[in-house]
């Protein structure tokens, strides 16, 4: 018997790249700020975050295997990838049955329900912390005192985060180097700029996100803050720096702002994306009510995307 | 290094039988020439079953402005005239001729010194290349004269060969450059006469350096005037015309233009070969250089085929088909054809045979779209692929023409880097020529 | 008390300026629309299949408003029915139309066509159409890959997974016609229902010469003009090596059927 030649049009080589290996990045880039979080949150840390992870794959898995009958597709790592976001986003004293309703609103809500992976508005690690913050504000808003390898998890100290001192004018602000490790208070993932830089850097380099976003992002805020700082009132108005390395900042426009399917898809797009970003979490850290607003900035703005996506379009040929 | 702006990739170049030397095939029993193996109408037979033809003799003639005469390849008797199966995947017309010895029309001078001199007049240049049948040989196959004579009122102030050979994989033109460089130079300036140039630009990728100092020292050696090197950097989908034009002159073709409008003219360097020996040697386009090529393949080489050969008799002259062969491509990886087997004659475009094995020829489980917009920045012509897939899944061809999807050159970028492996360029390719046919219909209610 | 009547008095005073307004702006705005087009309309099927010819039932029911008579106007899904329906809605005289089914004129399935190779490829027949041939050596037969499968609005077309050839349901199919322009290949035909759904046709359109069509396809017509000798009714043709039965001439005596020596020509009873 003749054997069985395979024909398609073209083209007929393919670059390899895959959903599994630039969610593998995302995952590898996400190693250091997760050892700092396991570092200063000790015990905590490990059982939001397994349970985060556990839960999201979890779900995933159920809700495609018995509420979509499609294949399963876990094996893509999205799943993960949400579950770890979601746990850098809570702060490592929540309890286990709050970190599961997060996961099953990032999963089943903010992802599945639109149809699973490429087809969500809204970034669903994001979705899942909005819920959980606007649900249960008190649990959410108190931060454990970082310890170096705490054994602590619901009985941890309480801290406050740089953020809300800034907010509520009280304390003496931490210093920068204690940002750039991330001994200050906070959740488990945002809190060291350093480790979450270095995972930046690696996205980049490994060609998993461009530059767009971040950077347009942290310039918005920068210059904001900068006019307010210098320009407006340097006693009332923290500095660029402070706002940029304290908070979600850094972890929201690397990781979370980069989101594939809830990013624009030109170059323009992203800029504007950015600046709305940077504009919005400027907004609502010095006028708004919460001390941060990072994650609803990127929710304000994923709404925005598919407008965005219709009226910006890339540089034609000619 | 000059390039393009927008977009691009860099596939693995796989340039395996670039150090192979141009080796000739011997002749088959029979040889299938192909009638319409190539853009524009086809060619009406001329000759009849039970005919005797000489090497280099018209068997079809040109139906038309945009048409191509061809010629006999072989010297025999004319078996029929009836449809085969060529790279198109469908049954063309062809005349089928069985080869009995290697007798060439007189005319043809066969002697292997080169003829410099050439005191033709345009008019006469542009004939001779119709007479020939010449085509682009860079794979589009679209007749050579009807894209020399210029259209009325414009004019062309430079002529660009494209000596890119960006398709990974395919060698042929490298070769011929190594080989024949002082005959394409003389192509290339008979072609600047017929076109009415001073100035032609041979724009090569510095993946081929040897090519590039060849080139240089010939015209420096030779004193070929007007004519320069522009090496490029190497980035895919550079031999398209409107990206060759742009990395060679900083020049835009607009959308829907051709080339003339920035007063460019481009030839593919196999071509300005082909115009050398039409020209100059009165030698009609019967044979071509082919690669034959995969990475299982063992003597990966370029051969000078007769155009008719059937691309079986290439490989099995070649050694023959890789035990692991999973797909059969006629032309390059990024742009050729997937064949359903090798008993197709070897067109005026099949640049090459490639076999790719059975792992990688698989298309691997396609997935949702994750908006990563890879294919957006790929895309050279700046067009966005996610989009289009969607609209011509869809059927919303209104949408797909403001989109500009008849600006797509089908270059395979966008399925080349999508990570969910989706097929963006098949259902691109789809839209585009159902918008086309739209479009036309509109066009042709209107006149 | 106050408030209650200041309330009143201020929802009542906006309801009536807005009335007014509302008012006003329908007149300003309002076009005339001949009452008999819903009418029509409301009688059709509103599948808004396409089938008739008019982007819509409505565009349809228009028509039938504006046409002198219903010559040429047939809703292909509600058939002779709803036509004599609209027809006394709008005082016309309906014309009788014979039904229609959608018949595939490929008998190639899996067992009779050898597949060669394997189409890797978007899997739509349009895309593969525009590739190659298909799978097997015949380049005029079904690709398989359901466009009409997914073209039917009344799921009355499938492919069987056995043969790999599309089927029709003909108790849902309307002959709206959806399907045969969705092949690329040309292959579904609406040919007459026949008397008790009894049909004569000639499943394949291989136009191959008989030779290189018998290699491809052990059920192809080979176009050796058995049929057409044997036909009483001179209901067939034969054009580029391929019969045609004609279903108007065509008698279903069946004296074909027994010629054929490929068993292209089917009976179906």
């Amino acid at each position: 018997m003749q054997r069985k030649i395979n024909i398609s049009p073209s083209p007929h080589i393919h670059s390899g790249d895959t959903i599994r290996r630039n969610m593998l990045d995302v995952l590898i880039a996400l190693v250091p700020a997760t050892l700092v979080g396991l570092y200063f949150f000790g015990l905590g840390a490990l059982i939001v975050g397994s349970v985060s992870i556990i839960s999201c794959i979890t779900f995933e898995y159920l809700i495609q295997r018995f509420l979509l009958k499609k294949t399963n597709s876990i094996g893509d790592l999205s799943a993960l990838v949400t579950g770890v976001l979601l746990a850098f986003n809570l702060p490592s004293n929540l309890p286990v049955w709050m970190v599961i309703i997060g996961a099953l609103v990032a999963i089943g809500v903010g992802k599945m329900s639109f149809g699973g992976l490429g087809n969500n508005p809204f970034n669903p690690a994001l979705v899942g912390r909005v819920f959980l913050l606007i649900s249960f504000p008190v649990q959410m808003t108190t931060w454990p005192e970082p310890a170096a390898l705490s054994m602590h998890y619901l009985d941890a100290e309480t801290a406050a985060t740089p953020l809300s001192m800034i907010k509520n004018h009280f304390g003496e602000l931490p210093h920068t180097i204690d940002l750039l490790l991330g001994n200050v208070g906070g959740s488990m993932g945002e809190v060291s700029s350093i480790a979450l830089l270095l995972g930046g850097i690696y996205l980049l380099v490994r060609k998993v996100i461009t530059w767009h976003i971040p950077v347009s992002i942290l310039a918005t805020v920068f210059v904001f803050t900068g006019i307010m700082h210098w320009g407006v009132n340097s006693a009332i108005y923290a500095t660029p720096l402070l706002h940029i390395l304290a908070g979600g900042l850094l972890l929201g426009s690397f990781f979370m702002a980069t989101d594939y399917a809830t990013s624009p898809m030109t170059a323009k797009g992203m800029y504007i994306y950015g600046a709305g970003i940077g504009i919005i979490t400027v907004v609502i850290r010095i006028w708004g009510a919460y001390p941060e607003g990072i994650s609803f900035a990127i929710l304000i703005m994923n709404a925005f995307v598919p407008l965005i996506n219709f009226y910006v379009k890339p540089k034609r040929f000619g | 290094m000059k390039t393009f702006k927008i977009g691009g990739i860099h596939p693995e170049e796989n340039k395996l039988s670039a150090g192979k030397q141009i080796v000739d095939i011997p002749l088959p029993k029979q040889v299938i020439i192909p009638l319409a193996a190539y853009i524009g109408a086809p060619a009406a037979p001329i000759v009849a079953k039970g005919d005797k033809v000489k090497v280099g003799q018209l068997v079809g003639k040109a139906n038309g402005f945009v048409s191509t005469n061809v010629h006999s390849s072989v010297s025999g008797t004319v078996a029929k005239i009836e449809d085969a199966m060529d790279a198109s995947g469908y049954r063309r017309s062809s005349v089928f001729i069985d080869t009995e010895g290697d007798e060439w029309l007189e005319t043809i001078d066969r002697t292997p010194d080169i003829k410099r001199d050439c005191a033709l007049s345009p008019e006469e240049i542009i004939a001779k290349i119709c007479d020939a049948g010449i085509v682009g040989l860079g794979g589009a196959t679209f007749p050579a004269h009807v894209k020399m004579t210029l259209p009325k009122g414009k004019k062309a102030d430079l002529l660009i060969i494209n000596a890119v050979e960006c398709e990974p994989y395919l060698t042929c033109d490298h070769r011929l450059m190594l080989e024949h460089s002082e005959e394409i130079l003389v192509g290339i300036t008979v072609s600047m006469k017929a076109i009415g140039v001073k100035r032609a630009v041979i724009g090569i990728e510095n993946n081929k350096p040897d090519a590039i100092s060849l080139f240089n020292n010939q015209i420096q050696k030779l004193s070929f005037k007007g004519i320069e090197v522009c090496p490029l950097k190497v980035k895919y989908p550079q031999g398209g015309e409107k990206q060759l034009i742009e990395a060679v002159t900083g020049r835009r073709v607009p959308s829907g233009a051709l080339p003339i409008e920035v007063g460019a003219v481009v030839q593919n360097v196999g071509t300005s070969f082909a115009v050398y020996e039409a020209v100059q040697k009165d030698k009609p386009l019967i044979e071509r250089i082919v690669t034959v090529t995969g990475k299982s393949v063992s003597s990966a080489g370029n051969y000078r085929v007769r155009i008719g050969v059937t691309l079986l008799d290439v490989v099995n002259f070649a050694g023959g088909i890789p035990e692991d062969t999973g797909k059969y491509v006629a032309g390059g990886p990024m742009m050729g054809r997937a064949v359903a087997n090798l008993e197709i004659p070897t067109a005026k475009g099949s640049a090459g045979v490639l076999f790719i094995r059975e792992g990688e020829a698989a298309h691997r489980e396609m997935h949702n779209c994750i908006r990563c917009a890879r294919c957006v920045k790929v895309c050279p012509m700046g067009l966005e692929p996610y989009l289009l897939m969607s609209l011509s899944e869809n059927s919303l061809w209104e949408r797909m023409e403001s989109e500009r999807t008849m600006d797509c050159i089908e270059c395979g970028c966008c399925s080349y880097i999508c990570p969910a492996n989706r097929t963006l360029l098949d259902y691109i390719r789809f839209g585009k020529s159902t918008v086309g046919n739209i479009i036309r219909n509109r066009n042709a209610k209107k006149n | 008390m106050n408030v209650l009547i200041i309330s009143i008095l201020a929802l009542s005073a906006t309801g009536a300026v807005s009335a007014t307004i509302l008012f006003l702006t329908a007149k300003k705005f309002q076009v005339y629309e001949d009452p008999r087009i819903d009418a029509a309309a409301a009688a059709l099927p509103s599948a808004n299949c396409g089938g008739c010819g008019f982007a819509g039932c409505r565009a349809f029911a228009t028509a039938c408003v504006e046409a002198d008579s219903m010559e040429g106007l047939l809703c292909p899904v509600g058939g002779t029915e709803v036509m004599k329906n609209i027809a006394s809605i709008l005082g016309k005289t309906a014309i009788e139309a014979e039904p229609t089914v959608a018949v595939v004129r490929c008998a190639g399935s899996c067992d009779k066509r050898a597949r060669n190779n394997h189409y890797d490829g978007a899997k739509t027949c349009a895309i593969a159409a525009q590739l190659y041939g298909g799978e097997t050596g015949c380049v005029f037969g079904c690709l398989g890959f359901g466009d009409c499968e997914r073209i039917c609005d009344f799921g009355a077309i499938g492919l069987n997974p056995e043969t790999l050839l599309p089927e029709v349901d003909e108790s849902k199919c309307t002959s709206c016609g959806k399907c045969v322009k969705s092949c690329p290949k040309m292959l579904i035909e609406l040919r007459k229902k026949g008397v008790d759904s009894h049909r004569i046709f000639v499943s394949c359109r291989n136009k191959d010469k008989g030779a290189i069509a018998r290699k491809a396809c052990s059920a192809t017509c080979i176009g050796c003009s058995k049929c057409l000798k044997v036909c009483a009714y001179q209901a067939i043709t034969i054009e580029n090596n391929l019969a045609f039965i004609d279903d108007k001439k065509c008698q279903l005596c069946g004296s074909c059927v027994a010629e054929c020596p490929t068993g292209a020509i089917i009976n179906k009873e």
